[in-house]
């Protein structure tokens, strides 16, 4: 499948997507030595976030998760690429300052809601944000 | 997006590289927001000292270095470092250093030193009504919900951009509009008598992140002695929980006088009534384990204010706790009691107090792990993933009674 969303941030980024099952917190939820969701009572405990195509349908929790998403970024475990259903006023922050400081960065894109909840069945196909396109394999890539 | 004159000479960098770095960061989240303008802001209150890595510190040093300085009051959060007991926390010395230096940095940049995550105890009171950038969840639903400013959720970095250019994106709850509740939340199936106790209110606020999701919740139903503490715990329990910025307490909190004022005149979206069992299922979620032997017992996230001390300090036992009692709270609390002479209680007790930090967010907890007690919803949300001890969640009654024995110790009766 194929849809375009907003460019939050531009780029392009592809890898495995990985559609979280509940919404998560990057502080106190993601361990950015090891880029692994470290929350043990989120569903998607011991996941990689690392060169994934990340997708969430919201975020939540602490406003320190922009300061893990530097940290992931300068330490090279960030996904491939962030997708999320609404705008994220935390994790994109992260992006822009790894930006300034003159880390690699990642793109973002924003879908919408509904096009969030669609490709929470995708989880482990391959895909591809390129600017404002997000492209989905439909062949499932086993791992 | 409009601009003013000032705030586009600002965007070119007339007023010096520092602020035309923050102002380009404001200007970028502000067009992602879609927000119209910018807002003038009072007051920061600045997340970002808090050292998660060396891109933190990195970032902080390239706003000193650039020559910014903060064009508004602003306090900070906690850091990593207990700078008044530095053996408190366990660290090497390279971390300890980044650390520090992450902290020194945000002072070079015009920031009080206040390194508490309650700075609205602390002094830092913001006005009804007026516009302010606050970092630090809990802080954030407190400004909100119990002050009446208008701040939306800033994370680290946003938190000093906004406050070395006055300004921030007008969206969200900046907004009448997005202040208006859209979820009542009515609590008449809940026990009055457990409406009153502090145990009641994280457990609230962690069905209330769980339940309303980012909607603004007016709640129905509590009483209007409904204390400050228990506010402040409700809302960072919610907080951590789910993405509460803001929620009306009708006839508490300062936009909802009743009802009708919190909801905006307008019938809610939904309505939802939590039931007792619900409730309890959520205090049970609160905690990774129920019964059996804890390691150490924490309280004071948000940290502890002193009428939480005096509490505290009238459960204190006259026999040695079993297990290390940690009690976390800023300096302007720990200066209080210091001026008291009521530190030595409870030192003498073996409370150990925790200053500028706390022991969620740095390595203060005994290194052997086990089950961490606590009464604080935030705490007990995020000490598994961040200290890796198993938590059981309990009143500070609990928390003082499982202490002295070492093991689990909790009044069940209330949520039966």
């Amino acid at each position: 499948m194929e849809l375009t969303g907003r460019v939050l941030h531009p780029g392009t980024g592809r890898g495995p997507l990985l559609a979280l099952s509940a919404p998560l917190s990057f502080w106190g939820g993601v361990d950015p030595r090891t880029g692994a969701v470290a929350d043990p009572r989120h569903p998607d405990h011991g996941k990689r976030l690392t060169g994934r195509v990340l997708v969430m349908g919201r975020t939540v929790g602490s406003s320190s998760s922009s300061a893990i998403m530097l940290e992931m970024l300068r330490l090279g475990t960030a996904p491939a690429a962030v997708v999320v259903g609404e705008p994220d006023a935390i994790l994109i922050l992260g992006v822009w300052v790894a930006e300034e400081l003159g880390y690699p960065t990642i793109p973002c894109l924003e879908t919408g809601k509904a096009a969030a909840r669609r490709l929470a069945c995708q989880s482990g196909h391959p895909a591809e944000v390129l600017g404002a396109r997000l492209r989905v394999s439909s062949e499932s890539s086993s791992r | 997006m409009r601009l003013s004159d000032q705030e586009t000479a600002m965007l070119q960098g007339e007023a010096g590289p520092a602020v035309q770095l923050a102002m380009r960061i404001v200007t970028r989240m502000a067009d992602v927001l879609g927000a119209a303008d910018l807002a003038r802001i009072a007051s920061a209150h600045i997340d970002g000292c808090l050292h998660h890595g060396d891109g933190g510190v990195e970032f902080a040093q390239r706003l000193v270095e650039l020559g910014g300085a903060t064009a508004v009051p602003a306090t900070l959060n906690v850091g990593a470092l207990d700078l008044l007991h530095p053996k408190r926390v366990r660290a090497g010395d390279r971390r300890r250093e980044m650390a520090l230096r992450q902290m020194k940095a945000y002072e070079a940049l015009g920031c009080r030193p206040t390194w508490t995550c309650a700075p609205y105890q602390a002094g830092h009171r913001p006005r009804l009504g007026e516009h302010v950038a606050w970092g630090e969840s809990n802080a954030v639903a407190f400004a909100n919900s119990v002050l009446g400013a208008r701040t939306n959720r800033y994370g680290d970095f946003m938190d000093i951009c906004c406050a070395l250019t006055a300004r921030a994106p007008r969206t969200g709850l900046h907004l009448d509009q997005h202040r208006r509740a859209t979820a009542l939340v009515d609590l008449a199936e809940i026990a009055p008598a457990l409406k009153t106790r502090d145990v009641f209110f994280p457990v609230l606020g962690a069905w209330l992140g769980r339940a309303v999701g980012d909607r603004v919740p007016a709640i129905s139903g509590l009483p209007n002695a409904t204390t400050e503490d228990q506010l402040k715990a409700l809302g960072a329990s919610a907080a951590s929980s789910g993405a509460v910025g803001l929620f009306h307490i009708e006839g508490v909190t300062p936009e909802a006088p009743n009802l009708a004022t919190a909801l905006g005149g307008k019938p809610p979206e939904t309505v939802l009534r939590p039931s007792p069992q619900g409730l309890r299922e959520v205090r049970d979620a609160l905690s990774t384990t129920s019964s059996g032997p804890i390691h150490a017992v924490a309280v004071g996230s948000p940290h502890f204010s002193l009428r939480e001390f005096a509490d505290l300090e009238a459960l204190l036992p006259s026999t040695p706790f079993a297990v290390p009692f940690y009690a976390c709270t800023g300096r302007h609390e720990h200066q209080r009691l210091q001026a008291a002479n009521r530190l030595s209680r409870f030192e003498d007790a073996g409370v150990q107090i925790v200053v500028d930090t706390c022991v969620v967010v740095t390595p203060v907890l005994p290194p052997e792990g086990g089950v961490l007690m606590t009464n604080s919803g935030k705490f007990a949300h995020y000490a598994p993933a961040n200290t890796g001890y198993g938590v059981v969640y309990g009143s500070l009654e609990d928390c003082v009674a499982s202490a002295k024995r070492g093991h689990v110790i909790r009044d069940e009766a209330l949520w039966s």
